[in-house]
């Protein structure tokens, strides 16, 4: 039964196919099926897609060649005259019958589809990836590389999104910091997400993984082809859920090593040193590039925040007051609002340059001159 | 049959308040049924107005006449509005008007709970719309509301929450109205199972209703409560989930989505009749179809949520009973087509949009077909493809067959003839530019368009710019329908009492257009 159904599956899948176009040959822009796929469940979910709407189609002409026949034939204005017959037990019965048939038909594929999906036993690496109002963070916890960890965000250019630059080939496909995994090995990503709802998907490895704040779910695919995959935030997650998408380069596990070497001297670096004493100007500099990643979506490069929405921090009581309220919305955030606790995000360096660029910019004149050390003291 | 005795209603008539007093004061079924097909019309132009800002931002990539927060807020109200301002009263508009014509009662139940269950939409209809002057704007969370995103936002969303009580108040209140008037004022010898599957559709959607709105009641009110009062039901801080309302709202939505289908298969099933001149096919296995798509649609709402990260079990389990409404929908389609076998088909307005409505919601139901796979819908779950299977059942499944009742019914409600080439103008022009607007967004999702955007990926450029400029078209389109009706109510050729010549139905003994009260001495039906 089960060999039968593949081939069955297989052969309607290969005919629609050749009906739809394959996506490979057809331009990109142009895509009337789902892309190609590059691991197993991608594949399975690929092939029964096309099957469910080969069968789909077939009924859908039979019926409505049927009608259409009747329509011609029993017009009116043809002087065609109704018949009276209104039931037929035998049809009736056929009707729901045969339909039922179909579906068990669909229904075991479809299962044995879902169980390859789900599978995401013994994986070789495991990537926590956690949705941010509007970014991606991602932990490499387990496996080659463990330990790396890195934020993922938007690389396209305001003013392409404006229309002020000619928009580039990957616009709105493109991060500044990719996930990098190796080719061939299973990889399970563990999602969850620190204000809302988001959803971390990738149509080529055949995965779609809501990322619920406060929990933890998963989902796992192999690659099983070097390349660079673009995918997109899946679940409205505010303001700028078009603006956070996913990037996924699948390398060979040489550059893989690489790569891993890379990423640790660079978190290496990016420490920095927390004992250090800042100037106000090297603080405000710094402090205004941790600004434009991280807080700028919401209150916005004039510091006027968005009304009724976002706060301006231009003049605000909080920005402008003591010090120590200051840290603390910035470290703990605010439960119940799109302040996000920034504690778990940014080093004391960051936050301290951050908070130090607030006090200091715009019409905020305070002179306050913060030191990482004071952010280390706070998280205490 | 009996023919009614129309000099009654110029007595009645006399005291009757006049001017704008009697339409506020209106306890009248025909009055309500036409205050609330206007009203849905209304809020139809607003919703339409909403989704034309929508195409027009999406009509290339960039970010060009809205802001992003703005362009949520849009979407949201386009579908509060368009599902529980427009489709849901235009509805309960046609079982005003109709149910007391189709089972011989002189009007409904509870006459004086129908006006307020009218006056309620009004003030909710405002709610929304006034939303979006409220300081951060309306609710940007779509129109389903998903928390924590709807535990953030601002002002708006109470305004939205307290809108959808309103509603669901108004939805509750016409039911029991409904099922009070169909199961104790149908005229002597009129039996269930001799009623018009329009009344019958309304029966078993009334008691959907009652089910499922005090659902989504609780849930925006656990909501609200979350947002003001510090409990935590969908916060995992507090010991919550938010993945809870979902289910919640879900449990709402899925019956939902067939308690704004049950009465559009209602009208088809009154309309494909009349013009194939013949007797509708299956008429108990239409009922007892009817009513198992309620009952299963209580049972398949997770469905909405496969990669919310429900287990394996409930997956399969939810795929299956999915895919089994298939069967009961498939009885249904299989029924109209049997019954325009051999019969004697004309094809004036009414029947063209029923025919459209058969084609396309058909299509709807097999994409449907192809979401309850779960494997497949990973990868559409939250793309286009959604979206345009979820116009397929709304646009081309319940207002194609709103505009089939329309045209069928305008000839009773103002006693003249609609003209009929510009209905079918009509007809062609929606046909032509729903799919344009729509059919292509099944190849966007399938490309992986996410769905609730402001702007996109160069590869989905070419397409979109073809649905925005369907939607435009789709949208004056229905203008043309308003000049239509405007004119039928000024004038045209006299409509007989039965308009089509032969249409079955209590409604058509009535003169048109219907006088102001009707069967007073009920008919007697053999
Ligand atoms: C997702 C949107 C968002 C982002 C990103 C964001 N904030 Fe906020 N922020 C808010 C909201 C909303 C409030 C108001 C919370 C409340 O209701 O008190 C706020 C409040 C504040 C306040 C207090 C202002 C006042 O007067 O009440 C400060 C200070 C602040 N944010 C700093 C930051 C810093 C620093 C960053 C970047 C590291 C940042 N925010 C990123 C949304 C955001
Ligand atoms: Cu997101």
């Amino acid at each position: 039964m089960n060999v039968t159904m593949n081939t069955l599956v297989k052969w309607l899948s290969a005919t629609a196919l050749g009906l739809m176009l394959l996506p490979g040959t057809a331009s990109a822009a142009w895509q009337l099926n789902l892309s190609p796929p590059v691991s197993h469940a991608g594949f399975v979910a690929y092939e029964l897609h096309n099957f469910m709407t080969l069968i789909c189609l077939v009924i859908f002409i039979g019926v409505f060649a049927v009608l259409g026949y009747s329509l011609y034939a029993h017009r009116k204005s043809k002087g065609h005259k109704a018949a009276g017959f209104h039931e037929n037990l035998a049809v009736e019965i056929a009707w729901i019958a045969v339909p039922f048939v179909i579906l068990v038909v669909m229904a075991v594929p479809a299962t044995k589809a879902l169980l390859d999906l789900r599978d995401a036993s013994e994986p070789d690496i495991t990537i926590k990836a956690t949705g941010y109002q509007w970014k991606w963070g991602y932990d490499y916890l387990k496996g080659d590389g463990e330990g790396v960890h890195f934020m993922s965000v938007l690389a396209t250019p305001r003013d392409q999104i404006e229309g002020k630059e000619p928009k580039g080939e990957h616009y709105l496909l493109e991060v500044d910091n990719p996930v990098v995994v190796p080719v061939n090995k299973k990889v399970r990503i563990l999602t969850t997400a620190n204000d809302v709802i988001h959803s971390w998907s990738m149509q080529e490895f055949g995965i779609k993984q809501d990322a619920v704040p406060g929990f933890i779910r998963d989902a796992a695919f192999k690659a099983e082809k070097e390349g660079t995959y673009r995918g997109q935030c899946s679940e409205l997650c505010g303001k700028d859920h078009g603006f956070m998408p996913i990037v996924v380069e699948v390398v060979s596990a040489e550059k893989y090593a690489a790569w891993v070497d890379e990423q640790k001297k660079k978190m290496a670096a990016a420490m920095g040193d927390p004992n250090k004493v800042w100037t106000l100007d090297e603080m405000k500099a710094y402090g205004e590039k941790v600004y434009t990643t991280n807080c700028v979506a919401c209150h916005q490069a004039n510091g006027k925040g968005i009304p009724g929405a976002f706060p301006a921090l231009d003049g605000s009581k909080i920005a402008t007051g003591p010090n120590a309220d200051h840290i603390n919305r910035v470290l703990n955030g605010k439960t119940g609002t799109a302040m996000a606790a920034f504690g778990n995000q940014l080093s004391d360096t960051d936050i301290a340059a951050v908070i130090t660029y607030e006090r200091n910019s715009w019409g905020n004149k305070t002179g306050d001159l913060i030191q990482p050390a004071e952010i280390k003291a706070a998280r205490k | 049959m009996e023919a009614v005795h129309d000099h009654h209603a110029a007595d009645h008539d006399h005291h009757q308040p006049s001017g704008l007093m009697r339409w506020i004061t209106t306890t009248n079924h025909k009055d309500i049924g036409t205050m609330y097909l206007w009203f849905s019309f209304i809020m139809f132009m607003v919703g339409g107005a909403m989704s034309m800002v929508i195409r027009a931002e999406l009509f290339e990539p960039g970010l060009q006449f809205i802001s992003p927060e703005r362009y949520n807020q849009m979407i949201t109200l386009h579908a509060l509005i368009m599902v529980f301002g427009a489709i849901m009263p235009a509805f309960v508009g046609f079982a005003n008007w109709m149910i007391p014509l189709q089972i011989g009662a002189p009007d409904m139940a509870f006459a004086r709970m129908n006006n307020w269950s009218f006056w309620i939409l009004p003030v909710a209809g405002s709610m929304l719309v006034g939303s979006l002057l409220a300081p951060g704007g309306a609710a940007g969370t779509g129109w389903t509301l998903y928390p924590p995103l709807s535990v953030q936002s601002g002002m708006g969303m109470d305004m939205a929450i307290f809108g959808i009580h309103l509603l669901g108040m108004s939805s509750i209140m016409g039911s029991i109205n409904i099922i009070t008037t169909i199961l104790n004022l149908r005229a002597p010898g009129m039996t269930l199972m001799k009623m018009p599957l329009f009344s019958w559709t309304w029966l078993i959607t009334a008691y959907l209703l009652i089910a499922v709105m005090p659902v989504l009641a609780g849930a925006v009110t656990m909501l609200l409560t979350d947002r003001h009062f510090g409990t935590s039901f969908f916060s995992a801080a507090g010991g919550g989930d938010p993945v809870l309302f979902q289910h919640i709202f879900w449990f709402f939505g899925h019956p939902e989505v067939y308690i704004i289908a049950l009465p559009a298969f209602g009208v088809i099933s009154e309309v494909i009749p009349a013009f194939s001149r013949k007797p509708i096919f299956g008429y108990a296995s239409m009922v007892y179809a009817i009513a198992s798509i309620a009952i299963i649609s209580f049972f398949v709402w997770a469905h909405h949520m496969y990669v919310t990260g429900i287990p394996l079990t409930g997956q399969l389990y939810f795929m299956y009973a999915t895919m089994l409404i298939a069967v009961p929908t498939g009885v249904k389609v299989f029924n109209w087509v049997a019954t325009m076998w051999r019969g004697s088909l004309s094809f004036e307005t009414p029947m063209l949009f029923a025919l459209g409505f058969l084609f396309l919601f058909t299509l709807g139901g097999f994409s449907g077909l192809v979401l309850a796979i779960t494997a497949v819908d990973v990868q559409l779950q939250d793309t286009y493809y959604v979206v345009a299977h979820f116009h397929y059942v709304m646009v081309a499944g319940a207002l194609f067959s709103a505009y089939a009742g329309a045209y069928y019914w305008l000839p009773k409600w103002t006693g003249h003839m609609y003209n009929e080439t510009l209905g079918k103008w009509h007809f062609w022009l929606s046909l032509i530019f729903f799919n344009m607007t729509f059919f292509v967004q099944h190849f966007l999702g399938l490309a992986g368009m996410p769905r609730r955007i402001p702007d996109y990926a160069l590869q989905f450029a070419d397409f979109n710019r073809i649905s925005s400029l369907g939607a435009f078209g789709f949208g004056l389109s229905q203008l043309l329908f308003l000049y239509i009706v405007i004119k039928t109510i000024k004038g045209g050729k006299k409509a007989e009492a039965n308009a089509w010549g032969d249409a079955p139905g209590l409604e058509w003994t009535v003169p048109s257009p219907a006088p102001h009260h009707t069967f007073e001495v009920p008919p007697v039906i053999k």
